[in-house]
């Protein structure tokens, strides 16, 4: 079984991996790439805790080859934090509790982002449908919809 | 027996060579698309090794054009792409609903119509509302394309009428004219993320009296393979699409099914249930006509 050469672009570096053709993108990225940001939940698609961009659209790191990265731009948990510190996302994640074993909230917070680049103002409904393919055991998911809408007020205030 | 491999060929005749080059080295083949059925597959059901030939890649299965007759539909194009086409939802609403119920926001992000029907599912929701719009799949064969109505693409259960060597390139569907639309219903127990229990698409034009001129029904999960419904659709035929047209249309549909009993629900509900499905679908796709 040869491994296949594989050339992309994750949170703005070029990054070049050798993987075998049948590797998720999760199992590169958290194996090979020692990027554990991104966590594995099921494995199946339904729990959204290897959610990343691929150029900008939100899936699900394990239902995607390795080798389907080749000429993309990924953005992974590892890209969201800013130069000057945490994202608003990240920072109203913590101030509102929305988070206990933390095992989903690198999904959330990756496809929160991806809603409000599309959505700036999205109102209760869209974000509970959004963040739909985002399980998680601890919450009650509250107070991570509380979380997205302080976010997203305060990136409009911002703006 | 062969490894895992991966092609992406850049379009149909590279796709085509490929899928026969793999066949005559005596390789399993595997087209790709959004891999959301087949990624879970693979790691479920059936491990065995195979060359995944990527589809993403193919010219002509990302082509969308809408026509003034007809539309063509690549069978790469991730459901999320096509449901943020605006002209397309107004034209062909059913179709464009029933992908979008597939799945979480990051599923519609790499699921297609193509991969949904080519998985072949009882449950495919996109499959009653393709059939409903008189879709019609280009396949890529060696021989030069063929094509093949949607409602006798799928043979049985995870089943087709592909080969081997033959992948699926697109739809081709008719442009709906005058007050013509369409809808797609499915009832599944939560409000999102799961399987349908049933599902009925119809698609029906209507004269400028309201009286229905044509229609098409289609109603999945409630037999092997998605089922045509032409006793539902005569019912609504020479109708204004009132209360009894959609009653004798639910009935129809009811009777036609020919459901399993398992854990999503049992035949009596099933056949129940699929009745009430057409007759709102039918309602919606009135409605929407009606307000052309």
């Amino acid at each position: 079984m040869s491994k296949v050469h594989v050339s992309t672009s994750i949170n703005g570096d070029a990054v070049e991996f050798l993987c075998e053709p049948h590797q998720s993108l999760l199992e590169v990225l958290r194996e090979d790439l020692n990027m554990t940001g991104t966590k594995e939940g099921c494995a199946t698609g339904d729990c959204g805790a290897c959610s990343v961009l691929v150029n900008g659209r939100l899936v699900c790191s394990c239902l995607m080859l390795g080798v389907e990265a080749e000429g993309v731009e990924l953005t992974t948990i590892e890209g969201i934090a800013g130069e000057g510190g945490l994202h608003v996302l990240q920072q109203k994640f913590l101030e509102h509790a929305a988070l206990q074993c933390g095992i989903c909230t690198p999904g959330f917070i990756v496809a929160a982002k991806a809603l409000l680049d599309k959505n700036p103002d999205p109102d209760e409904t869209t974000i509970r449908y959004w963040l739909a393919g985002n399980l998680c055991r601890c919450t009650g998911y509250d107070k991570i919809v509380r979380a997205v809408q302080d976010a997203a007020q305060e990136l409009a205030y911002e703006a | 027996m062969g490894a895992y491999a991966y092609l992406a060929p850049s379009n149909v005749s590279e796709a085509l060579a490929a899928l026969q080059r793999e066949a005559d080295a005596g390789n399993r083949t595997q087209m790709l698309a959004g891999g959301t059925d087949v990624l879970v597959q693979m790691r479920s059901v059936d491990r065995g090794e195979r060359t995944f030939v990527d589809v993403k890649h193919v010219e002509e299965a990302n082509h969308l054009d809408i026509g003034d007759d007809e539309i063509f539909i690549g069978a790469a194009i991730a459901s999320a792409i096509l449901f943020e086409n605006e002209e397309l939802k107004g034209i062909l609403p059913g179709l464009l609903e029933s992908s979008d119920l597939i799945g979480s926001t990051q599923i519609q992000g790499r699921a297609t119509i193509g991969g949904n029907l080519c998985n072949s599912s009882p449950a495919g929701d996109t499959i009653p509302a393709l059939i409903a719009c008189g879709a019609i799949c280009v396949i890529a064969s060696p021989g030069g394309n063929r094509e093949v109505a949607v409602e006798d693409f799928v043979t049985g259960v995870g089943t087709n009428v592909l080969s081997a060597t033959e992948f699926l390139i697109g739809f081709r569907v008719p442009r709906p004219q005058g007050k013509s639309s369409s809808a797609y219903l499915r009832f599944i127990p939560r409000t999102e993320m799961d399987i349908a229990v049933a599902g009925a698409g119809v698609a029906l034009t209507l004269d400028d009296s309201g009286t229905c001129t044509a229609a098409k029904v289609s109603i999945g999960a409630v037999a092997p393979t998605a089922l045509v419904v032409p006793d539902a659709a005569a019912a609504l035929v020479g109708s204004k699409v009132d209360d009894a047209a959609l009653a004798a249309a639910a009935d129809a549909c009811s009777v036609a099914a020919s459901p399993i009993t398992d854990k999503r629900g049992t035949v009596e509900y099933r056949r129940k249930v699929v009745g009430v499905l057409c007759k709102r679908a039918a309602g919606i796709a009135r409605d929407r006509a009606a307000a052309l």
